[in-house]
């Protein structure tokens, strides 16, 4: 399994297994072990989906193919600040491209990659409503609108 | 009084919940907080002038509000009773003052179903809500229809899907209702995942109990017990919202069981998405909403014989089911009296792009593109050309100058190559390069097919390929004519609704901008100036003063050139990034 390899505590164990016991063990409620899962480690790593698979008594493939197929889950840990770029259709036309050129080019990282010091990922969404705002950019959970490439140096600054 | 202040994404996105607590500081600080009341509703349309404050009862519109604005909208208008004029939107023609929202060209030709709520109420007050009538008609058909009438009512109506696919709700639930199971299930379809769309959204932000109300009248209708919402976990706000709406709706009896002592019992569960776009087909949602991953499968059997845990099972969207109510409170004959011969009733766009009025529009079917773009949307940003419209997402296409007489429903955009999807328009200019929003497009299917068959997953991905040659200045004619063979290849085989309308996209604007494509291929010119490949930045040297401004801002260092002298592009090392054009005050850059 190609993600990242870390030990659990026994504590972690713990809490990942009530997690599952909420939902009765119940194979159908995989999705929402997952999201309460990803919640609780920020992303899924290949000993949480193990543990998910025992518990709920699943091969531990349906638990990879059902990470691997949406996009909200990763198995990848993202940065201190995930950075999203929207690159829907009204933010594209308005040139999210750019914007997003400018971010890959001072972070010097690909999108889906985190900078080296942990500190920024780098992904691309699709549309958040937003978009009387385009190009809009959420830092975590904070949105910035009519972001220009000039405008990105600006941004990174306040997190830095 | 009340300050309605939106609380809509967009809106909130511009700080309007602080413009909420400035507003209730100052109340407070004048002693005037029995008096006036500051609410949080959901989204009134207008975006591009967001955030918005609205004054009742004398309906004063104040647009591009700040935190900083509170104190004077307080102390002028609350207490001396004066419109704050530079507050006021003025109208781009003449640059007069309107105060009164239903006077503006924006909001003047809409007409407001689905929407009727939205900024008029706080979604998390159950009572504003039963002020405006929601469940009165849950009432109505409980205790007054039987399941048949109710079914018939809503065929008589001409209700059609507002998710993509337009088919005639009442059928729908009638195909529904006579299928006999021990269980039976309600799903409303709140996966909404074009981009640009986002009129669900706001429905659930904005009015959830005519949501919730029209499941429970589904449910009455088919026999159904228990309702699913199967939302998108990147909405945290209306999942936030439903999920007090729904409490406040139990505690009000009005889901639960034996609803107002009729013997009918009906509940709702939410259900999360997790980012896949297949997900808004009804098969591939009802996997997903098994724990599985979210893969169409073949029809028959629909859903409305084996869906759910094999369940019979009906599927709407948001929009259709915020139709449902008001339909039963003023009849079938007064719905199916608006819009046109074969859709009835009115359709919410998304209206976003390169126009001056971006927001969420709803409008009655038959008004044409050129009201939406140019009276609702005051027309092109920038003075600039229009070029096209895109109207149903990746599934849809683009239409040109000659559609935008056409007037809009169901059967005329499908007829003119595109089709109404869940309703995004994304307005275009001639900035825009016809060959690389298909490419976009592309990159937005490519990334989202499931990859159960062969011809979305390869075939879909090769039609990408093709465009990119094309793009990147390789293509030939040969290149066109593959493009069409197998966009038509991927229509006819695909297993379900992304396949079959994917290549969408490439045949409208094959059809439509076929020059544009034969620049591409016979000129590599691109003449919107997108494809990088395809133009050169060339320095005009009469203008350029020599600031140096260019040399500095390129991130390659390909700009030489003395000081006060005329600097040149080394065209092996520019990476067409553009920054130079944008900095230069001297115009002296150009795109060849």
């Amino acid at each position: 399994m190609s993600s990242v390899k870390i030990k659990l505590n026994p504590k972690e164990v713990e809490k990942l297994k009530e997690v599952c016991v909420s939902f009765n063990n119940e194979a159908g409620e995989l999705i929402n072990v997952l999201h309460k899962a990803q919640s609780l480690f920020g992303y899924l790593p290949a000993e949480v989906q193990e543990i998910v698979a025992q518990e709920l008594k699943i091969p531990v493939a349906k638990v990879y193919g059902v990470v691997t197929f949406y996009s909200f889950f990763t198995m990848i840990p993202k940065g201190q600040h995930p950075i999203s770029v929207c690159t829907g259709t009204a933010c594209y036309v308005r040139g999210a491209e750019k914007v997003l050129d400018e971010f890959k080019r001072r972070l010097k990282i690909e999108v889906g990659e985190t900078s080296p010091d942990g500190k920024f990922s780098l992904s691309c969404l699709r549309c958040v409503g937003a978009c009387g705002l385009a190009p809009v950019v959420l830092v975590g959970e904070k949105v910035y609108g009519r972001v220009s490439p000039d405008g990105v140096a600006e941004i990174l600054a306040e997190y830095e | 009084m009340h300050l309605l202040v939106c609380g809509g994404t967009g809106c909130r996105a511009s700080a309007s919940d602080a413009i909420v607590g400035k507003l209730q500081k100052e109340l407070d600080e004048k002693n005037l907080q029995d008096e006036v009341q500051v609410v949080m509703t959901g989204c009134f349309g207008f975006c591009e002038k967001g955030p918005i404050v609205k004054v009742l009862p004398d309906n004063t519109f104040y647009v591009q509000v700040k935190p900083d604005d509170a104190k004077v909208i307080v102390e002028e208008h609350v207490i001396k009773g004066r419109k704050v004029e530079k507050l006021l939107y003025k109208d781009p023609a003449d640059q007069k003052e309107i105060s009164d929202s239903k006077h503006m060209g924006f909001y003047k030709k809409q007409l407001r179903i689905a929407l009727r709520n939205c900024g008029v109420i706080n979604p998390e007050n159950i009572e504003e809500a039963i002020a405006r009538d929601a469940y009165a008609a849950l009432a109505k058909v409980l205790t007054e229809m039987t399941p048949q009438q109710a079914i018939q009512e809503m065929i008589d109506s001409g209700l059609r899907g507002r998710g993509g696919g337009g088919f005639p709700t009442g059928m729908k639930w009638k195909i529904a209702s006579q299928n006999h199971a021990d269980q039976k299930y309600v799903v409303c379809n709140a996966d909404e995942g074009d981009p640009g769309a986002f009129m669900d959204r706001s429905i659930l932000e904005g009015d959830p109990h005519s949501v919730i109300e029209a499941m429970a009248i589904n449910g009455y209708c088919i026999g159904a017990t228990k309702g699913l919402v199967y939302i998108r976990a990147e909405y945290p706000l209306a999942i936030e919202r439903l999920k007090i709406a729904i409490n406040q709706v139990r505690e009000y009896g009005l889901l639960g069981d034996d609803i107002l002592g009729t013997g009918f019992s009906f509940d709702i569960q939410l259900r999360y998405g997790a980012g896949a776009f297949v997900c808004g087909e009804e098969t591939a949602l009802i996997h997903s909403m098994e724990g599985e991953r979210g893969e169409p499968t073949f029809k028959p059997p629909f859903p409305a014989e084996s869906g759910y845990l094999g369940k019979p099972t009906n599927v709407n969207n948001v929009e259709t089911y915020a139709n449902i109510p008001v339909i039963y409170l003023k009849g079938a004959n007064w719905f199916n009296k608006i819009g046109t011969a074969k859709s009835k009733g009115t359709k919410v766009f998304a209206l976003a792009g390169k126009i001056n009025n971006v927001g969420l529009i709803e409008v009655p079917m038959g008004t044409t593109l050129r009201e939406v773009i140019y009276e609702i949307g005051g027309g092109i940003k920038d003075g600039k050309k229009f070029k096209a419209v895109q109207t149903g997402g990746p599934s849809g296409g683009c239409l040109t100058e000659k559609h935008l007489d056409t007037p809009i429903d169901y059967d005329n955009l499908i007829a003119s190559g595109s089709m109404m999807g869940s309703g995004g328009m994304i307005v275009m200019d001639e900035d825009d390069c016809m060959v690389s929003v298909a490419r976009f497009y592309l990159d937005f299917t490519v990334e989202e097919s499931c990859g159960k068959c062969a011809p979305c997953r390869i075939g879909n991905k090769r039609l990408h390929e093709q465009l990119d040659i094309i793009c990147k200045g390789k293509g030939t004619l040969a290149d066109m004519d593959k493009l069409r063979n197998l966009s038509h290849v991927i229509k006819d085989t695909s297993l379900c609704g992304l396949g079959q309308t994917s290549p969408n996209p490439v045949l409208s604007t094959l059809d439509n901008f076929y020059d544009e494509y034969l620049e591409h291929v016979h000129d590599k010119k691109c003449r919107a100036g997108v494809c990088k490949d395809l133009m050169q930045y060339i320095i005009d040297t009469e203008p350029c003063v020599g600031c140096t401004a260019c040399a500095r801002v390129c991130p390659v260092g390909a700009i030489s050139g003395e000081r006060k002298g005329p600097h040149t592009i080394d065209q092996t090392i520019c990476i067409k990034c553009g920054a130079c054009m944008d900095k230069c005050k001297f115009n002296a850059i150009s795109i060849h």
